[in-house]
Formats: C-alpha cells, sequence, structure tokens
C-alpha cells in the first residue's frame, strides 16, 4: 500500500484553476521535489494535502485512508506535518513552547485533567517535554529553548520550524521552500539537516523548493508544474535535460 | 514550598480579611470595596483569558454575568426565600449554607452555555465581526430579560438578600466575603492551570497565528468553544456573587457599560496577563471609590485618567508579561506554573 | 396596504439614520480599521451642535431670520463644527497612540473612552435637562390616503441619498478617495502616491464626523429631545448595521442602515415594541451567521 496517493486532483478558486489534475504516489520513505515558477501552483497542493482546502474534484489518500472532509488538525494527526513558505511560528512563545503545541493532538487529557492536574495530565506533558527536548536536541537547538523566535536569526528560525513539524513525528514531511531566505552558508546547512532527517527517522519528504541546488542535491525523483498542470517528472538529470521545463522554468530563471 | 508559596501567600490572606471582617476590623464600606475587587477579578481575569490569550475582542461580558446573576439568584431565591412568583422557600434554611456554591455554580454552568452562542459564530469569523456579535448578545440577553415578567421584568429581581440572611442564620461568620474569596481564588486558579498546559497553550497559538495552529494538529475550534464557554462560565459566577453581595439586580446593571469595564480593566493590565488582571481589577475598584463623591464627573475623570494612562503605556500596566516576568528575582519566591 | 406604505416611509426615514452613522464607522474602519466606538457621541455632540447653533442665530437680535434660512446656516455650520470634534479626537487620543505602535485595540478602547468623555462631560456641563430643539422648518404634511409623509421625513431621506451619492463619489472618483481605499490594503504604497497619509485619515475623520453632525441635526429636527446618552444606543446599532452591511463598504453601511431600520419598524408592527431589540438583533446575527463578512464584505484571502 502506498503512502500518499493523489489522483486526478483539481483545485479551482473561482475561474482560477490552480490545479488541475494532479497525480502522485509515494511508496514511502522517498524524497521527492516539486518545482515550477512562481504562481504555479505548488503551495496550493500542499495545502491541498494538509487539508486546508478540499480538492474541487479528485482524492487524496493517506496510508489508504481517504483524507476528504478531514480537517487539517485531524490530517496532521494521522502524520502529515508541514513547514511555511513564509515562517509561521508563534514569535511571542519560546522555542520549547511551539514545539510542545504542536504535540497538541498527542496530549490526551481533557481541560478537566488540566484544571485538576490529574496523574493523566502530568504524564503526558512529561511526555510531550521529553519529546521537546528530544526533538530540540536532535536539532541543534537546545541552547535556544527559551529564546522566542522572533528574535532568532532567520535560518534558525526555519529550523525550529523544521523541528516543530518532525516533533510530531510524522510520516510524511511537506517542506514549503525552506530555502528560500537563507544565505549560502545556512542553504548548506540546510541541505544536511534534510539529508540528516531523511537517513535518520522513517520518514518520507516531500520539498518545494526553487533553489535548484538543493533540489538537484536532494532529490531522488521530482514532479514539475506550469499554471497547475504536471508538465515533467522524472529524475534530477531528467529534468535538468528537458526542453519543457527549460522553458517554462529554468529558461528566465539562470541558475 | 516555592511551589505552593503562592498560594500559601493567598489563602492567608484571605483568611485574615474574612478574620478581620468577622472581628469587626473594617466597616462594611471597606468590606463592600473587598467585594467588589474581588468580582472585579474574577471579571477582568476571565475575559482576559478572550481578548489578551485568545485575540479575540469580545464586548459583551456582561451578558454572562446577567445569565449567572439571574439563574443562581433564582435558584437560591427559590429554595430559600419567599417570592411573590416563585413561591414559599422549597428547603429549610440551615442548607443555605451548602447550596449556596451549588447555585452559583449552576448560575457560571448556565452562563457558560449561552457562551456558545458566541463561540459558535468564532469558528467561522474573529476579531471585529465577533465583536458585533457580543455587543448584540449583550443587548439581547438584556432584552430578553426585560422581557420576561415572572423575573420582574426591567423592574429587576429580588430576595437574595434573605438568602444571605439564611445562611448568617445558620453561623453568623461574613458568608459572601468568604464566598467571594473562594470564587476569586477558584477563577485564579482554574485559569493558572489552564493557560500554563499544553491544552491551553493553544489559546495563545491561536491568538499569534491561527492557521499555523490548526495545520499544528491544535483542534482549533474545540479550543475555541472551551475557552470561551471558561470565560463566560466564570463571569457567570462573578455574576451570581455580585448579585448576592447587592441583593438586587436589574438588566440595566449589566449593559454595555457593565462590558465596557470589563474591557477597560482587561486593557489596562495588559492582554495575556494574569497579574496584570489583578492589579488593574483592584486598581479599577479603588478609582471608582476613591472618585465616587464627584457624581457624574467621575464617568469624565475616569475615562480621561484611561486615556492618559495608555498614551504613557500603549501596552497596559503589565504589557503581555507576568509580576515574575518583570521581576525576576520574585521567582526566588514562587513559581506561577 | 395603507398601513404597509406608511411603515416604509418610516422605515426609511429611521434607516436613514442608521445609514448616515454607520457611513462615518466604515469610513474611519475602512481606513484605519480602527471601530471608532466615539462616533455614536459625535452624533449625539453634533445634535447638540446643531441645537447651539440654531438657538444662537434665532436669539442674534435684529436679525429675525426665517427658519429656512437658519436651516441653510445652521447645517454647514454644524458639519463644520462636528467634523472639528471627530478631527481633534483624531489628533489628541488617537494618533499618538498609533504613532507609538500601540495594539489596534488598545486604540479602539481609547475610543470608547472618549465616547464615555463626551457623554458625561455633556452631562455634567449642561446638566440633566433635556433639551427642546426649536422648530426651523414649518411642517408640511402631504396626505395620500392615510399615508402622510412630512417635508421633514423626505428631506431626511433625501440628505442620506444624497450623502451616499456625494462619498460613492468621492471614494470611487477622486484621488484622495482612491488613496483612503489602498490605505487599508497598504499603509505603506500610499506616501507613493503622493499623498501623507495623515492628510487622509484627517480627511476620513472630517467626512465621518461632518455627516454625523448632519445626521444629529436632521435627529433633533426630527425627534426635538436632546439628551446625552441619545448617541450610544443609536450609535451601536449603527455600527451592527455596518458590520452586517460588510464593514469598510460604503455601500454595505448603506443597505446595513436601511435593512436595519425596516427591520426594527417592521418589528414594531408585529410584536411589542420591548420586544423590538431582541428581535431585531436576533435577525442581525442570523444574517452574519450566514454570511460571516456580510453583505457587501469580501473574504480577503490570506496567502499561506
Ligand atoms: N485561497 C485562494 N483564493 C484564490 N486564489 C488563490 C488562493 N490560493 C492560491 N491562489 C492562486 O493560485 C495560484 C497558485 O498559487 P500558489 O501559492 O499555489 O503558487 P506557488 O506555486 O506556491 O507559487 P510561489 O512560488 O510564488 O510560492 C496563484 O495564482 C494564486 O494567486
Ligand atoms: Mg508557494
Amino acid at each position: 500500500m502506498s503512502l500518499l496517493k493523489i489522483d486526478e486532483m483539481t483545485q479551482r478558486f473561482g475561474g482560477l484553476q490552480a490545479v488541475s489534475k494532479f497525480e502522485i504516489e509515494l511508496q514511502g520513505g522517498e524524497l521527492v521535489g516539486l518545482i515550477g515558477p512562481n504562481g504555479a501552483g505548488k503551495t496550493t497542493i500542499f495545502n491541498l494535502v494538509s487539508g486546508f482546502y478540499q480538492p474541487t474534484e479528485g482524492g487524496i489518500s493517506f496510508n489508504g485512508s481517504n483524507t476528504a472532509g478531514l480537517k487539517p488538525h485531524q490530517v496532521t494527526s494521522m502524520g502529515i506535518a508541514r513547514t511555511f513558505q513564509n515562517i509561521r511560528l508563534w514569535h511571542d512563545m519560546t522555542v520549547m513552547d511551539n514545539i510542545r503545541i504542536a504535540q497538541h493532538y498527542r496530549k490526551g487529557y481533557s481541560v478537566f485533567d488540566a484544571f485538576l492536574r490529574t496523574k493523566k495530565y502530568r504524564d503526558s506533558e512529561k511526555r510531550i517535554e521529553n519529546i521537546a527536548w528530544e526533538m530540540l536536541e536532535a536539532m541543534d537547538l537546545k541552547e535556544f529553548a527559551h529564546e522566542l523566535p522572533k528574535n532568532l536569526p532567520y535560518g534558525l528560525q526555519r529550523r525550529v520550524e523544521i523541528a516543530r513539524a518532525m516533533s510530531i513525528k510524522p510520516k510524511l514531511l511537506l517542506l514549503d521552500e525552506p530555502a528560500a531566505g537563507l544565505n549560502s552558508a545556512d542553504v548548506e546547512g540546510l541541505i544536511k539537516l534534510v539529508r540528516w532527517i531523511h537517513d535518520n527517522f522513517d520518514i518520507t519528504i516531500w520539498m518545494i523548493e526553487h533553489q535548484m541546488k538543493v533540489v538537484m542535491s536532494l532529490c531522488q525523483y521530482i514532479k514539475c508544474i506550469d499554471f497547475g498542470a504536471t508538465i515533467a517528472e522524472g529524475t534530477p538529470e531528467q529534468i535538468q535535460n528537458d526542453p519543457t521545463v527549460i522553458k517554462a522554468y529554468l529558461g528566465d530563471d539562470t541558475i | 514550598m516555592r511551589k505552593y508559596s503562592l498560594n500559601i501567600a493567598f489563602a492567608v490572606g484571605c483568611l485574615l480579611i474574612v478574620a478581620g471582617a468577622q472581628a469587626g476590623l473594617f466597616n462594611l464600606y471597606v468590606q463592600s470595596v473587598i467585594l467588589f475587587m474581588g468580582i472585579n477579578i474574577i471579571l477582568s481575569s476571565s475575559l482576559n483569558l478572550v481578548n489578551g490569550n485568545m485575540g479575540e475582542f469580545s464586548c459583551g461580558h456582561a451578558a454572562f454575568m446577567c445569565v449567572g446573576a439571574y439563574v443562581s439568584s433564582i435558584v437560591t431565591v427559590l429554595l430559600f426565600a419567599q417570592n411573590k412568583i416563585l413561591g414559599a422557600p422549597l428547603l429549610p434554611p440551615d442548607l443555605a449554607p451548602f447550596f449556596f456554591p451549588i447555585a452559583i455554580i449552576v448560575g457560571g454552568v448556565v452562563a457558560a452555555l449561552v457562551g456558545i452562542l458566541v463561540a459558535v459564530p468564532s469558528f467561522k469569523t474573529r476579531g471585529d465581526y465577533l465583536a458585533i456579535i457580543t455587543i448584540a448578545v449583550n443587548y439581547m440577553v438584556i432584552s430578553g430579560i426585560e422581557n420576561l415578567d415572572i423575573v420582574g421584568g426591567p423592574r429587576g429581581f429580588m430576595g437574595m438578600k434573605q438568602v444571605v440572611y439564611a445562611m448568617s442564620d445558620v453561623v453568623d461568620i461574613p458568608w459572601m466575603m468568604i464566598w467571594t474569596l473562594l470564587g476569586t481564588a477558584f477563577t485564579l486558579w482554574i485559569l493558572r492551570r489552564y493557560i500554563s498546559s499544553t491544552y491551553g497553550k493553544g489559546v495563545n497559538a491561536i491568538c499569534q497565528d491561527e492557521i499555523a495552529a490548526e495545520i499544528m494538529s491544535v483542534n482549533t475550534n474545540k479550543i475555541k468553544l472551551v475557552t470561551f464557554m471558561l470565560s463566560s462560565g466564570l463571569a457567570g459566577i462573578a455574576g451570581g456573587l455580585f448579585a448576592h453581595v447587592i441583593g438586587y439586580v436589574n438588566p440595566q446593571s449589566f449593559n454595555i457599560l457593565k462590558s465596557t469595564e470589563c474591557l477597560v480593566m482587561v486593557y489596562l493590565g495588559g492582554m495575556g496577563s494574569l497579574s496584570g488582571s489583578v492589579l488593574s481589577a483592584v486598581l479599577f475598584t479603588l478609582m471608582l471609590e476613591a472618585l465616587r463623591p464627584l457624581q457624574i464627573i467621575k464617568w469624565v475623570i475616569i475615562p480621561l485618567i484611561l486615556v492618559l494612562l495608555m498614551q504613557f503605556r500603549p501596552e497596559g500596566i503589565m504589557g503581555n508579561k507576568e509580576l515574575s516576568d518583570v521581576f525576576p528575582k520574585l521567582r526566588r519566591y514562587f513559581t506561577f506554573k | 396596504m395603507e398601513a404597509l406604505f406608511q411603515n416604509i416611509i418610516n422605515a426609511l426615514q429611521w434607516g436613514s439614520f442608521y445609514a448616515l452613522i454607520a457611513l462615518g464607522y466604515t469610513l474611519v474602519y475602512g481606513v484605519l480599521l480602527l471601530i471608532n466606538f466615539a462616533h455614536g457621541d459625535i452624533f449625539m455632540v453634533g445634535a447638540y451642535i446643531a441645537f447651539g447653533v440654531s438657538v444662537f442665530v434665532l436669539g442674534v437680535q435684529g436679525l429675525n431670520l426665517p427658519g429656512w434660512a437658519v436651516l441653510a446656516l445652521g447645517v454647514p455650520l454644524t458639519m463644520i463644527l462636528t467634523a472639528g470634534v471627530g478631527v481633534t479626537l483624531e489628533r489628541i487620543a488617537y494618533r499618538p497612540l498609533r504613532r507609538k505602535g500601540a495594539h489596534r485595540l488598545y486604540v479602539v478602547i481609547t475610543a470608547l473612552m472618549c465616547g464615555l468623555i463626551l457623554e458625561n462631560g455633556n452631562l455634567a456641563l449642561l446638566g440633566a435637562s433635556r433639551k427642546k430643539f426649536p422648530e426651523l422648518m414649518e411642517k408640511t404634511v402631504w396626505t395620500l390616503g392615510n399615508v402622510s409623509v412630512t417635508n421633514l421625513k423626505v428631506l431626511v431621506i433625501f440628505a442620506a441619498f444624497a450623502v451616499f451619492g456625494i462619498l460613492n463619489f468621492i471614494v470611487t472618483r477622486t484621488r484622495i478617495g482612491m488613496a483612503m481605499r489602498a490605505i487599508s490594503y497598504d499603509k505603506f504604497a500610499i506616501p507613493l502616491m503622493g499623498i501623507p497619509v495623515d492628510n487622509i485619515i484627517v480627511f476620513t475623520f472630517v467626512l465621518g464626523s461632518g455627516f454625523a453632525g448632519l445626521a444629529g441635526m436632521l435627529f433633533a429636527m426630527s425627534y426635538p429631545i436632546l439628551e446625552p446618552y441619545m448617541g450610544a444606543l443609536i450609535g451601536w446599532k449603527a455600527f451592527i448595521a455596518a458590520v452586517v452591511g460588510g464593514i469598510g463598504d460604503i455601500r454595505g453601511a448603506f443597505v446595513g442602515g436601511f435593512l436595519l431600520g425596516f427591520i426594527e419598524i417592521l418589528v414594531v408592527a408585529f410584536f411589542p415594541s420591548t420586544l423590538r431589540d431582541l428581535i431585531a438583533f436576533s435577525i442581525l446575527l442570523v444574517i452574519l451567521w450566514m454570511k460571516p463578512t456580510g453583505l457587501f464584505g469580501v473574504a480577503r484571502h490570506q496567502k499561506i
């Protein structure tokens, strides 16, 4: 059974067809790329997968179950985590709190447990905290646990966002332009980090990225879309040499 | 020790106040100021949960207070007082001290249920549209009660003094002082536990970025529902206490002006700061009392003071910080968690 | 049938007041995203200014102006003076807060406080006695069957439509109007258009408060008893009407105001008048429930 299967998915916003008949099937364990020029519909695809929009047509199934009609938090708790193109951390809460809140779905206690601080509550909070520390440790963020994200440099904020997504312990991680806005040293760090995550966790990674260097060095398989439609797919070499891709995408964007 | 020091200090303070009241150390006027302080603390800290922590703009807090006041008053009067419409007391007056807190809680629960009326629209809209809904609910509640003749309509509802006397007949201690202080302690205790749990931190996440919260597995609708219900339930408790302290309620005591007072306390204290809410409720009550001799001019001076205060501290007294953040040394003596 | 027409006329008049006040709310909101809670009280101040102006002009010895001349003098004077009040609030209370980068809601609370100051300051200054507004217009009643229309009602309704027309023209056709619309989308792009942001804001307050003053004058002529709290309830209601119409959109405020007028008159026609607020607000809530952004509001989509 495949991990993620998207079937002829179409999304319309009024007259605009942002995604048309998009298809993909991930078996689990891959590192896949999604590229395309600005406004091609990449983020929309991620929004659809994470349940933020409901597709106009077509379906998404994750781990064999259909995600139609589920709310984003339900989809996330099935094991799909993501980051955002423009960093969306909770900037006035510490890094630690950011990571704790992302584990909301596994808290497993009710408000009344929180009022009474029952054993269930204490155990659960302990577990959440342990996982948070583990994740901070793994991501090399431990020393920033009590900082506010807004006070951290941009590169670190990206890392915190990935750590926050990883603390959900997802099976599928969606990265929306993780290298956007990073300087070249940070980009190197990011490439290492993504590869490290892919090697050390039982995880599938699907990333949108404009920087060819990142996509080409990380991804095993790449899909390229333009105006919502898939125009090419294949290995990095195939994509790099595909004339339609060059025309739509690389042609006006020198790498 | 550090963990409990704040609770112990609070308990000792309350005990001293009750003992002082019993021994006649403070006169009735001082007592009533303390009572209003307690009620205002409940109101401001509960509204702060929604307006400060969750970042919504609820403008009709008095509506829930009103519901709590009427419901608990009807229950106690029905049980322990003679009333033209509700008839003779149903229970012997000896039971009053036991049933009183239950009646207050019933008022809170009904107020929490009315809170759903505001919570459900908040799933779809936020901010200014929700402000309207709360203002409208405030008007609707008042107007609804004014049209209910069974509870006196616009003339108001009374008989709660009898209930308080019934309690004093059992044991002669300052009951309302005890209940109000307990209510205040209960409110602060619950709120503190709620907002420091991972569950309750979801509220702040919604405030700062609702979309991120939903996508990071926070069930935002459920949290909003719980938070609105908690906030309005606590306002209902404040209303119940208020009704029994005054001994008489009428719908217009819970109009938009009362809601405005709640709003002022929240923003004066600082959005999202529990200690700020407590501090501002105390200050605001004192300010109201100090300026009472000025009569109508009071309501020119107070807004003027507040306008000036906001010019100097445009984030409220405490900002979004707690006392222990401003004075880190205090952490040696207590923890906020 | 005749009762229906009579009700429609009354609803139009009643709705005109709501619409005129709602327009002011919406203008300020559209530009600053500020709920100017003092607006209802600015309307009240407008009524008192109208009173002061008319009594003063009527009282000047040896002038003996006829009512219509007083009206012709009073309207612009009232509008200018009321606009002055609105702009003063903006200058001394709201602008400094905005400059300090205060949270938006602190400005809203300040507005709420300014409203209280206006209400109670007025009460403290002029006392609780109600003021009787002098009659400026000889009343003409046209009757058609059992439906009666006074010239005053026609004037009120005409004024509301005229104001809407003027505002619509300003907002869609003039440079400053376009800047007003643009500013709520992007505060930083406006200076690029060559118009200082503060000028646009002041202009907005002039428009909103000026028309509130006009509404105050017309209201005082129609219901000639003035008291300091007259602006509070009507202001809140007009605000709700503006939101139901879709706040920030002048068509929304206009339609919302008339909608509320119609609902209220219809409710009173069929139910005891004590139920008016309850039912009217319930209906408005249902509308907001079904269309959470208001009748003319559009949901701004958020890029994620
Ligand atoms: N909620 C929405 N309502 C209307 N149109 C939308 C919505 N979301 C996205 N769009 C439109 O869909 C198209 C695709 O947008 P999308 O954000 O998916 O592009 P993208 O490939 O991520 O581009 P970029 O590289 O700039 O991030 C754009 O034209 C966008 O304006
Ligand atoms: Mg994108």
